[in-house]
């Protein structure tokens, strides 16, 4: 008996770990967009820095149904896909500050974080621009005969614009591996999506392309992992690529210098909104499921928070980069 | 040493670098079956197949930034634009992902691409379709830009772009296809950033680069037998551009024309003019003039369009101005 139930007995604690580390993930990220919002207040970051409370479940989920060879591209706001990708909160928070300890070492900023080891190939600050680059990544794994994959992410305000559309038809035909994952978060910073687009299912702008897609709650980690996992396998088995529309709300404003709510939405529809929040809603069900108690819950948010308080003072005790960084890195050898 | 026409010369480029590298590969609209809409890569698919000589859609911002994510994934992309003019709808791509992609990441992620293709009127293809692009490209830091005028430096400037890594521009003549010259076998490479004296006279310094130079050189044979030497210097680079060579014949002559056929306003020739002033301020015997296409739109009339280029009598009355033989 006790060999025929271990391998289920061991599924089961790996699930109950995954699904730790994805609360643990979802948590790290909320924290760490607080503090970096504290630390644009304080004149401590600068530029533009958009955050993305709210939308934790999407990064995580989804991240968490890849290889650590596959690759990942990101919009500008990246801050908890690069986290997820397990570039150091130090050093995100370094580059967030523009320290030479940063992941980009200072020269990114908030919109521009890269960590190649870990095939995070950036936040890239034109939107839509990155998406023809994730399928460059994909047409580079094909070249090689490969299996990896790349997840793309981009908000539904980057389906108005041509790129998305190019990279989407070539993507299908040439069968890259390719998964791009739409974050619809309802608004292209102040502009309802629905008073700018003829279509606002995006996911049904998929079958212009003959590919496969996929609709998913954004605000459930396991649902926007499960369906990450499906369009993982497609990308790896047969490189087809798939659309996945992940339907999701940013809980802050546009950027740091929007208002939480602004002109553009109700104080009563962000409020209703929070109450679906993602990492609410995991924790419960970890604790439905016996897996965390809410003093687990509680000792993993003690966890993030020192990290994050860690990577603060880490980015406040960084140096500047040197003078001549200037110079650097704009051409290569 | 064989006799090759421009176009063969970068065919013989493009062949000997894929031969080379298994990472290089060519993809743009026409490159295959139609074996390029200027015949630039005949006998490559056949050579190489369909995986390394990729056709697409007309779509040439959605093919540039898949040449780009290629890149960043370590391929070495030669990306053909059927005509620079076409390209500018994948200008985001080049400015913003292509150029920056090294600096942004903080030097991780070089970006050893390609971009080629013609650049520059041809014949009544009126507004559109003749246009000269190297100073919004030569703009921008992050980017080489290079012009050959002959088919051995179109075969070796191409070669070393394919070896570079960084985003290389290559502006191809559309109306050099078809001229030929001398070309060396095999390896055979232009370091990037060396400007080359075609001719050397000694009394004024005539500065162009790509189709001008033909245009500069039929001058330099009329000032020749007005009995005014010219040096005519091919920049074949603008980013980074020889300013060495510039000044080293303009030390000697006293007198520049610098021609190109872009529009006047912020064109090469203004970087070229300013590199003079500063650096050559007290050997200059008279002001340095330009001479460029008309500061207009192409227009399509034979008659207009002629006016609107710069061609060998301009040349040789700004000559004769800076020489104040006028």
């Amino acid at each position: 008996m006790a060999t025929a139930t271990a391998p289920s007995q061991s599924k089961d604690l790996t699930r109950a770990d995954l699904h730790r580390q994805m609360l643990r993930q979802m948590l790290l990220i909320r924290r760490f967009e607080e503090k970096a919002a504290e630390a644009y207040a304080l004149g401590k970051i600068g530029g533009f820095c958009h955050l993305y409370i709210g939308q934790e479940a999407v990064a995580v989920g989804s991240m968490a149904a890849l290889r650590s060879d596959d690759y990942v591209i990101a919009s500008y706001r990246e801050h908890g896909q690069a986290l997820v990708r397990g570039i150091p909160a130090n050093a995100v928070m370094a580059e967030l500050f523009g320290k030479a300890t940063g992941c980009s070492r200072g020269k990114g900023g908030s919109m521009h974080l890269f960590d190649v080891a870990k095939r995070f190939m950036g936040g890239h600050g034109i939107v839509g621009g990155h998406i023809p680059l994730a399928a460059g990544l994909g047409f580079a794994v094909k070249y090689r005969g490969g299996d990896q994959v790349c997840l793309c992410f981009f908000g539904e305000a980057a389906v108005n614009i041509g790129a998305f559309h190019e990279s989407l038809n070539m993507s299908a035909g040439w069968k890259l591996p390719v998964i791009f994952l739409c974050e619809n978060n309802r608004y292209g910073m102040g502009t309802a999506f629905e008073r700018v687009a003829a279509i606002t299912d995006v996911a049904e702008h998929a079958c212009s392309y003959d590919m496969q897609a996929e609709t998913v709650n954004g605000m459930d980690a396991l649902a926007v992992y499960e369906a990450t996992q499906r369009a993982v396998q497609r990308a790896r088995q047969g490189g087809r690529p798939t659309l996945l529309e992940v339907r999701t709300y940013r809980f802050m404003g546009h950027s740091m210098s929007d208002p939480l709510h602004g002109v553009y939405r109700t104080k009563e529809e962000v409020e209703e909104q929070k109450k679906r929040d993602p990492i609410t809603q995991l924790a419960h069900k970890l604790k439905d499921d016996g897996v965390l108690s809410q003093e687990g819950v509680d000792a993993i948010d003690v966890e993030v928070r020192a990290e994050v308080d860690a990577a603060v003072r880490f980015a406040d005790e960084s140096p500047d980069p040197a003078p001549d960084e200037l110079y650097t890195h704009v051409l290569a050898d | 040493m064989p006799t090759l026409t421009y176009r063969d010369a970068l065919n013989q480029a493009l062949r000997e670098e894929m031969q080379r590298d298994p990472n290089v590969f060519l993809m743009g609209e026409e490159v295959g079956i139609y074996q390029g809409a200027y015949k630039v890569s005949r006998g490559l698919l056949e050579e190489f197949g369909p995986q390394r000589v990729v056709d697409t859609p007309i779509a040439e911002l959605g093919f540039a930034g898949i040449g780009i994510g290629a890149a960043m994934a370590g391929l070495r992309p030669v990306i053909e634009f059927m005509t620079w003019n076409f390209a500018v709808l994948a200008l985001d791509q080049i400015v913003n992902s292509a150029a920056k992609m090294l600096y942004m990441s903080g030097g991780q992620i070089p970006m050893p691409i390609v971009f080629r293709g013609p650049n520059g009127a041809a014949l009544q293809l009126s507004s559109q379709h003749s246009q000269a692009w190297e100073s919004w490209l030569a703009h921008i830091p992050g980017l080489k830009v290079v012009a050959p005028a002959t088919p051995a430096d179109a075969k070796g400037l191409l070669k070393s772009a394919i070896r570079d890594n960084n985003p290389v521009i290559v502006l191809e003549g559309e109306m050099l296809y078809n001229t030929k010259g001398e070309v060396p076998e095999g390896e055979y490479v232009v370091s990037i950033g060396k400007a080359d004296l075609k001719r050397e006279g000694g009394d004024v310094t005539l500065i162009c680069h790509s189709k001008t130079v033909t245009v500069a050189l039929k001058a330099a044979d009329t000032l020749q037998e007005q009995g005014v030497a010219a040096d005519v210097l091919d920049l074949r680079s603008l980013r980074p551009l020889d300013e060495a060579a510039i000044l080293t014949s303009v030390a000697k002559t006293n007198r520049a024309v610098v021609v190109e056929e872009g529009w006047p306003h912020c064109g090469v020739g203004a970087q070229v003019v300013d590199v003079i002033q500063r650096d050559a301020f007290d050997q200059l015997d008279a002001p340095v003039l330009r001479v460029s296409q008309a500061d207009t739109p192409m227009p399509y009339n034979k008659q207009l369009e002629r006016a609107a280029k710069p061609s060998p009598e301009r040349i040789v009355a700004a000559a004769r101005r800076v020489l104040y033989l006028e």
